[in-house]
């Protein structure tokens, strides 16, 4: 890759961005679910050049036990980038970096997990940077969420996620590598969509309050659009799976689950 | 009063499924009056509750629960055992074994052996407590395990037990099926034993499809056809074990009386244990005398 260079223009006369984008435009994105074996829960993103694969782990039996919380699983979240993911080689020893990231996407995804299913357990999270072009966080999330819920983790709902900045006093959503570096500031965010809490909120950079304000509305709306991309990736992964289109016959050996809720219903039968 | 959802749709986690007069079950949350799906599975509404069948997630214990699992402490006057999943269960002696028994218990169970156990407490204050007392709960010495999803475990049982019964009184197999997602199976023979792990992994793979039990049925009759061994009808049928109308839990099939002492194929288990067979004798009686053949 050749040095890097500033351009000399974040947003054109025209009003485009850097990479030809609106500045409301996410960059195109990708997700697949299940694409790891060996894990329970997995899933990939490609959000533009970056590309980032979450795994995902029990909830299994918790080591170190001291950890361990009583009342409910421990979300441990690990994200590591791999050293070719960046230009300049990424030094491979853990970073302060990546162990404050680590926390905040645990964070972001600590408040939709019903983690009190699971008293003393550990649910793992880890997260591999493989190509990184700004905005792995917020695409670090979107993975991660779609990773626990392939593992069957249950959740009150999937956690989409993004970053909305300033570029040349432009607020632009999605940000690429170099309005990251070079723009006026960063507000990385991620939503639980049902009920439009907001999990993640940082910042960099200065924003006026009405900036910081229509940032997050713009943010929120862009997430709204992971969202339906996110759902869509795991009804995807799971339609193959899915009963045949032959429905509707009457299925004596119906879909029979009775894990000891029967007690529960008491009536029907 | 309204439900969001076509029978057997995959939703995913946050999904709005039912608002109004509904009861939230396994896969599902109530937030305000309305249910959302907590998993990816399949939707179902039966009765007015409404759950969400998982396609995947670990074994958590439930009390009554059979499960299969494997001694990994020996600890004074309990062993630990490992039952998958992210509890490790114990097993006190006082529901293993009668007195007076050995002060070095791990003449009775040691490390590495495999037991079929009920689960007889669990809740976030402690356990999971396993019991070896009980019908068909012993040390498993001979067979094979396999093991498939937990989550899939309903389905290889089937309806009142539908499908695990067809596969024994075909193959002529002693199965214990293990809601922990481990299958114990003795079989008279290494191309028995093939087919019915075939059987189990196609079920596995094909879970949540409709007529499943006929499709695993003809590839049974496939199969034993191809190695010329089909068996006679109606001793298969008089063989079958009805199950009382009991809860899906309690339907974890028991043993059943397979004379053949062929040599099966040994994983995981070790053998050594002669007292098997007269457990397994005794087992037999009892349930002759609770056997009723019901007409299907």
């Amino acid at each position: 890759m050749s040095p890097e260079v500033k351009p000399d223009f974040l947003i054109s006369t025209e009003g485009l961005r850097f990479d030809g984008r609106r500045p409301d435009e996410l960059r195109p994105i990708e997700f697949k679910v299940g694409v790891l074996q060996q894990a329970d829960g997995s899933a990939y993103i490609k959000q533009g050049k970056t590309f980032i694969m979450a795994a995902v782990y029990g909830p299994r039996e918790l080591h170190p036990r001291h950890l361990t919380l009583n009342d409910r699983a421990f979300l441990r979240v690990v994200y590591r980038m791999a050293t070719f993911s960046v230009p300049d080689r990424k030094r491979p020893a853990p970073s302060r970096r990546e162990r404050e990231i680590s926390m905040v996407i645990a964070n972001a995804l600590k408040p939709v997990l019903f983690l009190e299913d699971y008293p003393k357990a550990v649910v793992d999270v880890f997260i591999q940077v493989i190509q990184a072009d700004g905005g792995t966080r917020c695409a670090a999330i979107n993975a991660a969420s779609l990773a626990l819920a392939d593992a069957g983790v249950p959740m009150r709902s999937l956690v989409p996620s993004v970053a909305v900045g300033k570029a040349d006093g432009t607020l632009v959503v999605d940000l690429g590598d170099e309005e990251d570096k070079y723009g006026q500031g960063d507000v990385p965010m991620a939503i639980i969509p049902t009920t439009d809490e907001v999990t993640l909120l940082q910042q960099d950079g200065s924003f006026t309050r009405e900036e910081l304000v229509e940032a997050m509305q713009m943010g929120v709306q862009a997430c709204k659009y992971i969202h339906e991309l996110q759902k869509e990736a795991l009804r995807r992964a799971y339609a193959s799976r899915a009963p045949a289109e032959e429905e509707d016959d009457d299925y004596e050996d119906d879909l029979e689950t009775d894990l000891g809720e029967a007690d529960l219903v008491g009536e029907d039968e | 009063m309204a439900v969001y959802f076509q029978k057997r749709e995959i939703v995913v986690p946050g999904q709005l499924l039912a608002e109004g007069r509904y009861r939230p079950s396994i896969g599902t949350y109530d937030e305000g009056g309305k249910i959302f799906a907590s998993l990816v599975g399949l939707a179902e509404l039966r009765g007015n509750t409404i759950k969400v069948v998982p396609l995947e997630g670990v074994y958590i214990p439930h009390e009554g629960d059979f499960v299969i699992g494997t001694i990994t402490v020996v600890a004074g006057n309990n062993w630990k055992v490992d039952i998958g999943g992210p509890y490790i269960a114990s097993l006190h002696v006082n529901n293993a074994l009668r007195r007076p028994y050995d002060e070095d218990i791990s003449r009775y169970f040691d490390i590495g052996e495999v037991i079929a156990a009920e689960v007889i407490a669990f809740d976030r204050s402690g356990g999971p407590f396993l019991t070896i007392k009980g019908r068909g709960l012993r040390k498993l010495t001979d067979g094979m395990i396999l093991e498939v999803s937990p989550s899939k475990i309903p389905r290889i049982i089937g309806r009142r037990g539908s499908m695990i019964n067809m596969i024994k009184d075909r193959l002529r197999i002693q199965t214990f099926v293990g809601q922990n997602g481990r299958i114990w199976i003795k079989a008279p023979g290494s191309s028995i034993m093939r087919i019915a792990v075939k059987a189990f992994k196609m079920i596995e793979s094909e879970a949540h499809t409709s007529k499943l039990t006929d499709r695993v049925a003809a590839m049974i009759d496939e199969e034993l056809a191809a190695i010329g061994e089909i068996l006679p009808e109606d001793e298969a049928e008089a063989e079958t074990p009805e199950d009382e109308t009991e809860a899906a839990s309690e339907e974890v099939a028991p043993i059943d009386e397979v004379t053949t002492t062929e040599d099966v194929e040994k994983e995981e288990t070790p053998t050594g244990d002669e007292t098997t067979s007269s457990v397994e004798d005794e087992i037999r009686e009892k349930e002759n005398d609770t056997e009723e053949v019901k007409e299907e």
